[in-house]
């Protein structure tokens, strides 16, 4: 992983493949069984992957504190090294970043991709759109996230279980209150001026594939499309079919 | 040495019916006000004869939980700072993190610390794990929103010339102006909970004084260490008044009545570890090698015995519970030899907090308990 110094930040970022650029944005947890993600990815684009600040072990600033922290560090990265019509992918957690780089900055960003994303708010007052995965037993996290895969937390080693404890420290630093969203997100997603597509797993029990629906409603020049068999990482349940969905290019 | 008694004025009535989910996952519906109204009376009634017996008052709170009824620590004392005149009064504590208004929290000290004409004593606590969810308060970033408000509500507690402004991380108020001050000068007294050598330093560096609940025979020698070396290393005096700890207190006229109080008592301590396991480790709440052990291998809570075995908290006898010195129980020569041994073990007790209702014990019991220990045993306790 390489170390490159934005914003007064020092970010992991991990760059693989050759082709069109990509910025891919992780999700809240289990980076390593991304692994084989990343590398698919990396078979048809030049993969920018960066580890986000805390994520990674290493304490952020005291002044970041949010979201809109990240969509300007990431905004800043692009400038930095200077990369133009770039593919933008977010998972879960990620994706929220990209929703919120996205309606700041479109300028460098040929399309959006986005799994599951996190960070707007639809619902009511006495609804979760992200179920509380805090406050649910080991197994309803499980049948939350999974459709099919079995993740056996005492087959991780120390380093992949530290991480999950970083993971979930970092969630809640970025996203414990408001419940993991920006309660002014919905109403700027307007302002996204590139092709969106939004990828779900049809079996996602954090964010339901109907409330993907919904968002899709808010979104101009946006495919919804759904993937069998996957719960909220389709890209780690069915890598195949989230590759080739990625592989249509977003907007025809 | 002086006591405390503390109770955490627990619903019992429903803990049979709610299983092993005790906290966060209860509903109130298992509650019955009338019985709850009753039991609240018979509790500040058995505070308030502390006043007679010459024993100082600690409450607590907790949320959601049947454990303990108390959910807000400043309204039954507001209701002892008036019916008492002479015992001091500790709030044991006020989890500052999870009080998203600190300067209420002068206020209610202030207030407190008036009406009982100065007799308050002021806890910060961190509280417990599992109340970051009823207070929605962020366990990512619980330490340094507590210490902000630790910043803040002495500044507002000692300011005079009012108001100023506090635009800090985590709590924003244009016009701090806290009316009324309060009786004692500066402040009442400070005190802080502990569970680790780490976090008396905290306290000891700062020359507060400290609470070690049930940390039993093993571990509170070197957390009192940890105070002791944090207040040398900041050049503070660390007088044996600065150290408290947390235990069951059972006393009657045998050994084998005190013992008996001391068992009904301990469901307290039994019942603690009756929650649902997601609710433990909060993201960010321990350290993370700590929470990574805990991902796949969450184990019961265990206290650790002097000869090196240990024991299930939830299953716990009285007579292992004696032994890892978390229950003082027996007749009142033998409740003063348990904490005059563990006086000498710890090097210096100064305040023992005792838990002289919990559980199952009766209001005949615990009077009974409160005027023996009242009796036969703190006159000698005054001499350690």
């Amino acid at each position: 992983m390489k170390r490159i110094s934005v914003a007064g930040i020092e970010l992991g970022i991990d760059i693989r493949g050759n082709g069109p650029p990509m910025l891919y944005l992780h999700p809240e947890h289990y980076a390593h069984l991304h692994e084989p993600f990343i590398n698919k990815l990396a078979e048809h684009w030049r993969v920018f992957v960066p580890r986000h600040p805390g994520f990674d072990g290493r304490q952020p600033p005291s002044q970041f504190r949010n979201v809109g922290d990240l969509s300007y560090l990431y905004l800043d990265l692009l400038d930095q090294i200077d990369l133009v019509e770039v593919t933008l992918l977010g998972a879960s957690f990620g994706g929220w970043i990209g929703l919120e780089m996205a309606v700041r900055n479109t300028t460098r960003l040929k399309s959006l991709e986005l799994i599951a994303p996190l960070g707007v708010k639809l619902g009511g007052r006495e609804k979760f759109d992200f179920a509380d995965l805090s406050a649910l037993p080991d197994d309803e996290v499980a049948s939350a996230l999974f459709s099919e895969t079995f993740v056996d937390l005492g087959k991780f080693n120390e380093t992949q279980l530290l991480g999950i404890a970083q993971d979930r420290q970092f969630l809640a630093y970025y996203a414990w209150k408001p419940h993991l969203h920006n309660p002014s997100l919905a109403y700027w997603l307007h302002r996204i001026n590139v092709p969106i597509r939004l990828i779900w797993g049809e079996n996602d029990g954090y964010v339901k594939s109907d409330y993907g629906e919904c968002l899709a409603e808010r979104m101009r020049d946006v495919e919804f499309c759904t993937i069998p068999g996957a719960g909220h990482y389709p890209q780690i349940e069915k890598l195949d079919e989230t590759i080739s969905t990625l592989l249509v290019a977003a907007g025809g | 040495m002086k006591a405390w008694h503390f109770s955490e004025m627990a619903y019992h009535p429903a803990w049979e019916e709610l299983g092993d989910s005790l906290r966060n996952l209860v509903p109130s519906s298992v509650y019955d006000p009338k019985v709850g109204a009753d039991l609240y009376h018979r509790y500040l009634d058995e505070w308030a004869l502390c006043d007679e017996l010459g024993i100082n008052i600690m409450v607590n709170e907790h949320h959601t939980t049947a454990t303990c009824a108390t959910s807000v620590c400043t309204i039954p004392m507001a209701i002892l700072a008036r019916e008492t005149r002479k015992v001091r009064l500790l709030c044991l504590g006020m989890p500052i993190a999870n009080r998203m208004d600190a300067v209420r929290v002068a206020e209610e000290y202030a207030m407190l610390d008036v009406i009982s004409r100065g007799r308050l004593e002021m806890g910060f606590v961190k509280g417990a794990p599992f109340e970051v969810w009823p207070a929605n308060s962020n366990p990512a970033t619980l330490m340094e929103r507590f210490w902000e408000a630790h910043d803040l509500i002495l500044k507002a507690l000692t300011t005079h010339d009012g108001p100023f402004n506090w635009e800090g991380e985590h709590f924003h108020y244009r016009q701090v102006n806290v009316w009324p001050r309060p009786y004692q000068s500066p402040h009442p007294p400070v005190w802080m909970t502990v569970m680790s050598p780490g976090s008396a330093a905290e306290a000891g560096s700062r020359g507060y004084s400290i609470a070690s609940l049930n940390t039993g025979y093993l571990r509170t020698q070197e957390i009192f260490e940890g105070y002791r070396k944090a207040a040398a290393d900041a050049g503070r005096e660390a007088p044996k008044e600065r150290f408290g700890y947390l235990a069951i207190v059972g006393v009657g006229d045998t050994n084998e009545e005190g013992k008996r109080r001391a068992d009904q008592i301990l469901d307290y301590s039994r019942t603690t570890p009756r929650a649902a396991s997601q609710f433990w480790f909060p993201p960010g709440y321990t350290s993370n090698e700590i929470t990574a052990q805990m991902l796949y291998n969450r184990g019961p809570n265990m206290i650790p015995l002097r000869n090196g075995g240990e024991f299930k908290m939830q299953f716990g006898t009285v007579d292992e519970f004696i032994d890892a010195g978390v229950a003082f129980a027996g007749n009142p020569d033998t409740v003063f030899e348990q904490i005059k041994e563990f006086h000498q073990h710890v090097g210096g007790l100064g305040q023992l907090l005792m838990m002289g209702q919990g559980g199952h014990i009766s209001h005949h019991d615990t009077v009974s308990n409160l005027q023996l220990f009242s009796k036969e045993v703190l006159p000698r306790l005054a001499d350690l």
